[in-house]
């Protein structure tokens, strides 16, 4: 700021002391909010105009402009504009939206790798075709003169753009040469480099074969794949870093004077900390005042709220649901509970970047083979001709570019680009490059219950056994409360067409339930213990009128939209499909035996999670674990591969290779086919080119290969692939 | 064979207005949203006049 300051040249020599008048307006007037949204369902030209007509009328936007391709929307707007007010805007008309920080979207908005790369591939590009229009003139019987002078264009052309368009690949190569290793970009780099060299020679020695057209082209054709490779990941990339955006690390601390917004990391044991309704806990700690009920289930998998009250201990990721809490920071920072679980999950992963993509695989044999083959040609032909260096070499380049890998480098990148877009597009997040390739040889599938075959979310099950009377009483009660059960009752109420009672004073005591006065009778509602009535074993709030017997409102959590065809298709693709919960053994059962899940497990802590993944993994399985919670992370992250929603928990999302942004499962079974039929594509692509070479390599070996040959043989193959590769779309 | 002195810089020329005209529409961000931009041509919001 303050070189930027210097280095700008003053109007006036004053201007230069006192900041001038327009600047400090600039500071003073409230700047216009530039916020980003998340809208993971959008799909189609009618999403575009509704979002941006929603959002455009409503007072104080300025601007929205929905971006497709990512899937999100930029809002420009007036201070005063919240996000969590556009939220609603959109969700009024059916679409989900979440709220992105703007710092770490700024950061990737403008993609300057991404446009690099563009302008190299524009650049070799328009050289190529200038000098392929020059090389046809030559293929079809320019001679003497006239063929010199279309080399020497062609050179002017192509030595530059050599050197400005296909940079990546030689400091690439030279990163790893420096590190005595081989990798595909070193035969690019050697083909590309001779083919240019050896022209210019040959240009000079007014030879009939210049290979100016080829090395533009193997250029051309391999930065259009690294590019695809760079945009699936710079997508991949830029939305996994939404997710991290939409969890703000910041915690309410108590001072003296009152209270204070504080960055996670500020915050040291001993503190007290504020917990309101709603919230999530930031840090480990013990309750110091307040009463309430807290959400365990994304650290346990506990479908029902258990009670908090002074002296519990509470640990961070859980949730605070009905009164305000104060407590005291036991442990922050690296030693909480949250980042116990983050280790875990790092040591996990470390485990899991062993693996070796088919590309890598395919590059490991490639590259020595090439590069063996052009020496062999060479020193054959060198012992053929009798000492002639110049046929010789002439030949080892013809192979070098016959065999360099332009469908290689296309293979890979132009399946995934084309598998990960249909499933972006389906509402799955591809965050790994070889995530796609070990989904596609999953075979057994590990389920958590709580937060991902179930929203976490209550539904009554029992509304009809009511009398209409109680029903409103509990429905006006139930409004009175941001209990999750409460919430549930409120909202089934509403839709089955219940007004609520005229109950009098509604009060809530966190921790315990609702109360007030109807018809002069106390009426209350909440835990059973409260009401006096004994629990059962199904999760429930009872209604207590007046001196009369309590009555049970029991509740089920509510299965995840699409969780029944994701579970039957897995299951009719022939994996075996487990479901591992740290839930009760009732619950888990009956959602088992709803969803047609023989295999369950119930009552498991994290460790046996994991565990049980593992054993699968020694029994040679290759597990695909979906999880949502902290109890989920190491197995997560010890599986082949997972899946976690997006309202999973940063960690849970950190531990996995695919993120489901909205809240369909459906998707699922057609993402293990989409992987597999990638994966095909791919072996099949590898195939093709094998087979381009296995034709063009023996006739480049005995000298038969023209520029034409090789031009023809490169752009074929090239087109198949990518061809081929989009049959995945 | 003198018109190849004419039309060798002629075809480089228009050639280069094309890669021209490429870094412009590079540099003004009109390739951070292919799929929307394609897309929003069936919008009919402003048809019958430009957007204010």
């Amino acid at each position: 700021m303050g070189a930027e300051m210097q280095m700008r040249p003053a109007a006036c020599p004053a201007c230069a002391v006192a900041p001038s008048a327009e600047a400090l307006a600039d500071a003073e007037a409230p700047k216009d909010a530039r916020l980003f949204l998340s809208l993971p369902t959008i799909h189609c030209a009618a999403c575009i105009s509704a979002v941006e007509r929603a959002l455009n009328g409503t007072e104080g936007v300025r601007n929205a402009r929905v971006n497709l391709t990512l899937k999100r929307v930029a809002i420009e707007a007036a201070p005063a504009v919240t996000a969590d007010r556009l939220v609603g805007v959109l969700e009024a008309i059916g679409y989900e939206a979440h709220e992105l920080d703007p710092g770490v979207i700024a950061a990737t908005a403008t993609d300057k790798a991404g446009r690099d790369i563009l302008m190299r591939i524009a650049v070799s590009g328009f050289a190529m075709m200038n000098v392929m229009l020059l090389s046809v003139a030559v293929w079809s019987g320019a001679a003497d003169a006239t063929r010199d002078l279309f080399h020497w264009v062609s050179a002017m052309i192509a030595l530059p753009t050599i050197v400005f368009a296909a940079q990546p690949f030689f400091r690439n190569a030279f990163a790893v040469l420096r590190h005595g290793r081989l990798n595909m970009d070193v035969p690019i780099s050697l083909a590309i480099a001779l083919a240019a060299g050896m022209s210019l020679y040959e240009t000079a020695q007014h030879g009939p074969h210049a290979y100016f057209d080829a090395a533009l082209s193997l250029t051309f054709f391999l930065l259009a794949g690294r590019y695809l490779d760079h945009r699936t990941r710079a997508v991949a990339r830029s939305a996994a870093e939404e997710l991290a955006a939409l969890e703000v690390p910041r915690a309410q601390r108590r001072t003296a004077t009152g209270e204070e917004t504080v960055p996670i990391a500020g915050i040291a044991v001993g503190d007290v900390v504020l917990v309101r309704p709603g919230a999530r806990v930031p840090v480990d700690g013990i309750v110091a005042e307040g009463q309430s009920e807290i959400d365990r289930s994304l650290l346990t998998g506990e479908s029902l709220p258990a009670f908090a009250g002074p002296g519990m201990a509470l640990s961070a990721g859980e949730v605070n649901l009905t009164g305000p809490l104060a407590m005291t920071v036991t442990a922050a920072g690296q030693d909480s509970s949250l980042h116990r679980m983050a280790d875990l999950v790092a040591i996990a992963e470390s485990s899991k970047n062993r693996y070796t993509s088919l590309a890598d695989r395919a590059a490991r044999i490639y590259a020595p083979g090439v590069h063996l083959l052009a020496l062999a040609a060479f020193l054959a032909w060198l012992w053929i001709s009798g000492g002639d260096i110049r046929l010789a070499l002439n030949i080892a380049v013809a192979v070098l570019i016959i065999t360099c890998p332009c469908a290689l480098g296309l293979a890979v990148p132009a399946v995934t680009t084309a598998a990960s877009g249909r499933l972006f597009r389906r509402g799955l997040l591809i965050k790994d490059g070889t995530a796609l390739e070990r989904l596609a040889e999953v075979d057994a599938v590990v389920f958590d219950k709580t937060g991902t075959l179930t929203l976490g979310a209550p539904e009554p099950t029992n509304l009809g056994d009511h009398p209409r009377r109680d029903l409103e009483i509990a429905l006006a009660l139930a409004e009175g409360s941001a209990h999750p059960l409460a919430r549930a009752l409120a909202e089934a109420g509403r839709k089955a067409g219940l007004h609520p009672a005229r109950v009098a004073d509604i009060r809530e005591v966190p921790g315990y339930g609702i109360e007030g006065a109807f018809g002069g009778e106390r009426v209350r509602f909440g835990r059973a213990a409260w009401v006096g009535a004994r629990s059962g074993a199904e999760t429930a709030s009872w209604l207590q009128v007046g001196a009369r017997a309590p009555v049970a409102f029991t509740f089920a959590d509510r299965l995840r939209p699409g969780a029944e065809e994701a579970v039957a298709g897995l299951l009719a693709l022939g994996l075996s499909v487990r479901l591992v919960s740290g839930d009760a053994p009732g619950p888990v059962a009956d959602l088992a035996a709803r969803l047609g899940i023989a295999d369950w497990q119930a009552e498991a802590l994290p460790e046996d999670k994991a565990a049980t993944v593992q054993a699968l993994s020694r029994e040679g399985r290759r597990v695909l674990m979906v999880g949502d919670g902290l109890n989920d992370t190491a197995a997560l992250a010890a599986a082949h591969v997972s899946i976690s929603p997006a309202s999973a928990l940063d960690a849970a999302r950190v531990a996995s290779d695919i993120v489901l942004l909205g809240k369909d499962l459906s998707a699922l079974s057609g993402a293990v086919t989409t992987a597999r039929k990638a994966t095909r594509r791919i072996r099949e692509n590898f195939a093709i080119s094998a087979l381009y070479n296995l034709i063009a390599v023996p006739i480049a070996l005995v000298g038969l290969a023209t520029p034409l040959a090789a031009a023809l043989a490169m752009s074929a193959s090239s087109i198949t692939v990518s061809l081929n590769a989009l049959r995945v779309r | 064979m003198q018109i190849i002195a004419y039309l060798i810089p002629i075809s480089l020329f228009l050639g280069g207005l094309g890669l021209g005209a490429f870094f412009w529409a590079l540099r003004s961000h009109q390739f951070e949203d292919p799929e929307g931009d394609a897309r929003r041509i069936l919008n009919e919001d402003w048809d019958d006049h430009p957007k204010p």
